[in-house]
């Protein structure tokens, strides 16, 4: 049923999820391909944003939960791997949040936030990295004049690019975003989403969202859960015009959830 | 998404099924009325009728392009409003075959043309069972009657090539009826016609349950 055609980046197997004895996800399986966007599709409580947070290991600030199967990330790092740093693997998935979150300090403090942490100290380097990344995020031109002044001045859509460019800095090779436009208003979101359609190439995204609009216009391929199952994934046209199950037709026309 | 769009959807199925039986009584009027040559219903055809379902096709139109616009429908829902859409226009062209066919009745009648050389009803018979097949097949969401519709295409085919062979025949033997005859395999290819859009229909319908396009394939 899963599409194959495609470079794989990260190879989900068997993948159960649990918050203590409930348990969220159930028997996943599926290849992230690799430079695209995939979006996850599904009602609240559905488990799509539970999975999410299992690319990066962010469940584990959750608390009571455990996890079973495996996450691969090329094909040799086993995401939840006990050794695995997970700072380490944050640097490499990075995450953007439904809510902009940008830290009370300037917008370039902002952007170099993570290098600093790294230990990168260099003033040009640091310059560098912060107009490339505010360049990428589509958001250079709008405070290039501007950068020592509070990120907090910024608009919710500059706010959330912002967390973009942040997030870029740090060089990750794939951007989880948890409906990252749902705070924002439509000319705010279709900037983001223009960015998003941008960013693919460079980078894997996988998008959360709850706007089916949003993951048919922006992602190539869609992954529909229900119930902390995998029902469909497939490429995003199909799942929009024919999808294979009916279970998968009656959510996005909104004969149910 | 809400419930609102499924209310559209069905709305729209109505302004479909409305129009395809109007369009299917006119096709039945214009062969009842050729095999009389009938003038009069001619003139129904032609002056009244026409008009109906020309406005019938508009607001079909216009309210698919709503139903997209604000609704944006996915899957089913998007397969449903453009095989509305598509279908829609398919019944128009029909329509204008049967007013085609009304024009010819008032020259035929004018030049006194009598009995046809060829089984003109029986094509008709033909033609009619498959639109008539093609509409049930849209209202009862039934790919494999559309597929019955289609399988037929070839014979409607075969009879109107075979009215040419009778028609050159009859020109060599009268050549004095000769402005009729010229008329008659006009009459055979709307038929013709009204087959393959009947046929259309059914890939429309086959598109809209299955979501596979069966348009230009080889048997």
């Amino acid at each position: 049923m899963n599409p194959t055609d495609f470079e794989s980046v990260i190879s989900v197997k068997e993948l159960d999820f649990f918050y203590g004895q409930s348990q969220a996800l159930f028997d996943i399986n599926m290849e992230v391909p690799k430079h695209q966007v995939t979006a996850f599709i599904g009602p609240s409580g559905c488990g799509k944003s539970t999975f999410l947070r299992c690319f990066n290991r962010m469940n584990d600030l959750v608390g009571d939960v455990s996890i079973t199967g495996s996450l691969i990330l090329d094909d040799y790092i086993d995401i939840n791997h006990k050794d695995q740093d997970p700072i380490q693997l944050r640097r490499r998935i990075g995450m953007i949040f439904q809510k902009s979150n940008p830290f009370p300090k300037s917008i370039y403090e902002n952007v170099v936030y993570g290098l600093r942490i790294a230990g990168q100290g260099k003033k040009s380097v640091l310059n560098e990295v912060v107009e490339t990344s505010l360049k990428k995020a589509a958001l250079w031109d709008e405070v290039k004049d501007r950068l020592h002044t509070s990120a907090m001045g910024l608009s919710g859509g500059q706010m959330q690019r912002l967390c973009i460019a942040r997030a870029i800095a740090v060089n990750p090779e794939i951007l989880l975003m948890d409906e990252p436009c749902s705070a924002l208003d439509p000319k705010s979101t279709a900037r983001i989403e223009e960015l998003i359609l941008d960013l693919r190439g460079d980078y894997t995204i996988i998008i959360v969202t709850h706007n089916m609009q949003q993951a048919s216009r922006v992602s190539d391929y869609t992954a529909f859960f229900f119930e902390g199952k995998l029902i469909e994934f497939g490429e995003t046209g199909q799942i929009f015009t024919k999808p294979s199950l009916k279970q998968t037709e009656d959510y996005i026309t909104g004969r149910f959830g | 998404m809400s419930i609102h769009i499924h209310k559209e959807i069905e709305s729209l199925k109505k302004m479909i099924l409305e129009m395809g039986a109007k369009v299917e009584q006119n096709v039945h009027d214009a062969v009842v009325a050729v095999d009389r040559l009938d003038v009069s219903e001619a003139k129904r055809l032609i002056e009244q009728e026409e008009e109906i379902i020309n406005q019938m096709e508009i607001d079909i139109e216009e309210e698919c392009l709503k139903t997209l616009a604000l609704h944006q429908p996915v899957a089913i829902d998007l397969r449903i409003v453009v095989a509305i859409l598509k279908i829609n226009n398919e019944l128009e062209r029909i329509n204008d075959f049967s007013v085609n066919m009304a024009e010819r009745i008032i020259d035929l009648h004018r030049l006194e043309a009598g009995k046809f050389p060829f089984d003109l009803i029986g094509l008709a018979d033909i033609a009619q069972g498959m639109l008539s097949k093609a509409l049930d097949s849209l209202i009862e969401m039934d790919p494999n009657k559309a597929r019955e519709v289609i399988a037929q295409d070839d014979e409607v085919d075969d009879r109107h090539a075979a009215v040419y062979e009778v028609v050159k025949e009859e020109m060599k033997r009268s050549l004095d009826r000769i402005d009729v005859i010229i008329q008659l395999p006009s009459l055979s290819r709307y038929l013709e016609r009204v087959g393959d859009l009947a046929c259309n229909i059914a890939e429309d319908v086959i598109y809209l349950v299955e979501g596979v396009i069966v348009r230009h394939q080889e048997e």
